[in-house]
């Protein structure tokens, strides 16, 4: 029997493995270094925020009078009494030196502990409210642009009467409601709610706030990729083999659609820290002691002459955290748009 | 043209007249009430029955609405619950002029940087100044007014004193009603808060701008202004500046309206009497009918911003016709 050759097809028949469009902007992403370095830093707040407890001398609850408005990395002697009692007299320096490595607030609570628990606060803030937001945005454009016709017509009759309303009013009325609200006590579902915010340190409600606010511009983004995509023929041809809505709106429609919203919230991200901090500032924000680093900028502020470091620690933390999520978000959509591709 | 406008106008009074409405209904649901405290204590049953009575507070929404409607009609904002020597309009227009200069100067600011440095960093796109200029515009949209505030008094006003750290430096009355006296003390105190809103608004502008030009100078127009032999500097800014404006126009309407009505934070750091802290604390003193009509203006002007910005996109691209 003769033996079986081998025969090796043409090279042309089998082209090299394609790259999708997700591992182009890949690359294009890792091309812009600044938008890497932006994540990596997000990703280092992220295990900040999780080691919390692990790099964090002081708790960041515990006020101590002796300890009001210290500078930074000043040492104070500690005295072996249970209330440390510490006086920087040029004594040399026993063991068991009290540093604050940022100081401390006016109420002796150590700043360096609260900012890294503030990144708990703000990183909480952006993952939860642009959560929210996209998907309630996400359902009601994908409603209003696959149903179309009348009920497309009176959704987004809605959405444009909503986009007129001033966002912060409502925030700000929510919020002060809210707390009115916790300070009253209520039954039933607003009881638990009240009781779940209080365990979360007085977030629930912000999230509440800041979710439910910025979803239209998701749902006129969803819509339109939703509108855009309902035409082509590959919906057609599984609307032909006798797909139900719900599987060509899961299988077919969302992974298409989902990209530019993704992108989308993202940048909304700052906003949303920066809304957090802004409300914190004026005290609508969370409940104290929950560390924020707008209620610290707040309570820091009066004191900026003697004490600069209580606002410009806070402050450096979410200038740093705002500017990282602006160039990943910034990263992320220039690597995605087909227009800027091969620069 | 006109017609357009007229029927936007019209069109418009539903949406400003529901969000007033929303917003007086939903005030109200706030539990509490403008009378309960007088000092740290609680005010006595009755007599907070007696106030609630004096301004209307007792009878049902719809009434309490439509009275407020019928004094709107008179132009008058309504009463000031816990300042009864003043009205809302006096109070209007102690805070709107302040809110209105600043937001007008920040604006400026924001334009009169942001647009030349758009322009620059388009032209000279993907040099170093391109790169530059983007992170540099970055950076300033990243650092929040809470920062940058605080961060300028620091600098400029306790280290330097070079500039006052607090305070507007005009009073009322006000020349029209709405623009101040330019007075040295006027400008040496309107520099840092129109710095400090000024700064993260040209960022915004710069990137926009850029990135329009950046767009329009790929059209084929540009390119057949070029062919036809123009200076670049005529190509640039005859032919591409104007619908390069069109993403900056779209910003501008929402913008003004929130900056020219006041942002709270700014007032709040350098303490100015202006709209966007009444606003905020309107809300925690239940001052009913204080927050409504400082919502009717910020409706008012949401809307002319809005319409001013369609017409300037008529004006920036004659191929978008309104009829």
């Amino acid at each position: 029997m003769a033996e079986e050759r081998k025969v090796e097809p043409p090279a042309e028949l089998f082209p090299r493995k394609g790259r999708s469009p997700l591992q182009d902007a890949l690359r294009e992403f890792r091309r812009n270094k600044v938008a890497v370095g932006g994540t990596a830093f997000v990703l280092l707040v992220v295990v900040m925020a999780i080691i919390a407890p692990l790099i964090t001398p002081y708790d960041f609850r515990t006020t101590n009078t002796n300890y009001t408005r210290t500078k930074p990395l000043t040492p104070y002697i500690v005295t072996t009494d249970h209330l440390p009692n510490c006086h920087w007299a040029g004594t040399p320096l026993e063991m068991g030196c009290t540093v604050f490595l940022a100081g401390s607030d006016a109420l002796g609570r150590d700043l360096w502990s609260r900012t890294v628990y503030g990144t708990r606060v703000s990183l909480s803030v952006a993952v939860v409210a642009a959560s929210v937001s996209l998907i309630i945005g996400i359902i009601y454009g994908t409603i209003s642009g696959y149903a179309g016709g009348r009920v497309d017509n009176l959704m987004m009759r809605i959405v444009d009467f909503l986009y007129a309303v001033p966002v912060l009013v409502m925030v700000i009325l929510m919020q002060v409601y809210f707390k009115a609200l916790a300070r009253q006590g209520a039954t039933g579902f607003m009881g638990l709610l009240i009781r779940w915010n209080k365990a979360m340190g007085g977030m629930l409600f912000l999230f509440i706030a800041l979710g439910a606010l910025n979803w239209i511009g998701m749902a006129r983004l969803a819509r339109g990729q939703v509108l855009s995509y309902k035409q082509k023929e590959f919906i057609e041809a599984a609307r032909a083999i006798g797909a139900s809505n719900a599987r060509i709106i899961f299988r077919h429609l969302l992974p298409n659609v989902i990209g530019p919203l993704l992108i989308a919230e993202s940048l909304a991200i700052p906003g949303y820290i920066f809304t957090e901090a802004a409300l914190s500032f004026i005290g609508l924000g969370v409940d104290p002691p929950t560390p924020s680093w707008g209620a610290m900028i707040n309570e820091g502020y009066q004191g900026i002459r003697s004490n600069p470091h209580l606002v410009l620690v806070p402050g450096t933390a979410l200038t740093l955290l705002t500017l990282a999520f602006n160039f990943m978000g910034d990263g992320l959509r220039d690597a995605f748009d087909p227009r800027l591709r091969g620069r | 043209m006109t017609k357009y406008i007229i029927r936007r106008l019209l069109l418009s009074i539903p949406v400003v007249f529901a969000m007033i409405l929303a917003t007086f209904v939903l005030i109200q649901a706030l539990p509490g009430g403008p009378f309960d405290t007088v000092g740290e204590r609680a005010m006595p049953e009755h007599m907070r029955m007696i106030m609630e009575q004096r301004y209307g507070l007792d009878k049902p929404l719809y009434e309490q609405f439509f009275l407020y409607l019928k004094r709107l009609a008179r132009g008058d904002l309504g009463p000031m619950m816990r300042l009864p020597s003043q009205t809302v309009n006096d109070i209007v227009a102690q805070t709107f002029p302040v809110s209105f200069q600043l937001g007008i100067l920040a604006v400026l600011l924001g334009f009169a940087i942001g647009i030349p440095a758009g322009i620059i960093a388009a032209l000279k796109h993907n040099t170093l100044l391109d790169y530059i200029a983007t992170f540099v515009a970055v950076l300033g949209v990243s650092i929040p007014n809470l920062v940058l505030g605080p961060l300028l008094i620091l600098v400029f006003g306790v280290y330097l004193k070079w500039f006052p750290i607090a305070f507007w430096g005009a009073d009322p009355p006000f020349i029209l009603g709405l623009f101040p006296r330019p007075t040295a003390q006027f400008w040496h105190h309107a520099v840092l808060p129109t710095v400090t809103l000024g700064t993260g608004l040209s960022a915004v502008v710069a990137r926009l701008t850029r990135a329009g030009l950046l767009e329009v100078l790929g059209e084929d127009y540009i390119r057949t202004a070029r062919a036809k032999g123009l200076r670049e500097r005529v190509v640039i800014l005859r032919h591409a500046l104007k619908n390069s404006l069109i993403p900056v126009a779209t910003i501008l309407g929402p913008l003004l309206a929130g900056i020219l009505t006041g942002t709270f934070i700014v007032e709040q750091i350098f303490a100015l009497n202006g709209m966007g802290r009444r606003f905020v604390n309107s809300v925690s003193e239940r001052e009913y009918f204080l927050l409504t009509s400082l919502t009717l203006i910020y409706g008012v002007m949401l809307v002319l911003g809005n319409l001013m910005v369609d017409i300037m996109y008529a004006w920036l691209d004659p191929r978008i016709r309104y009829d």
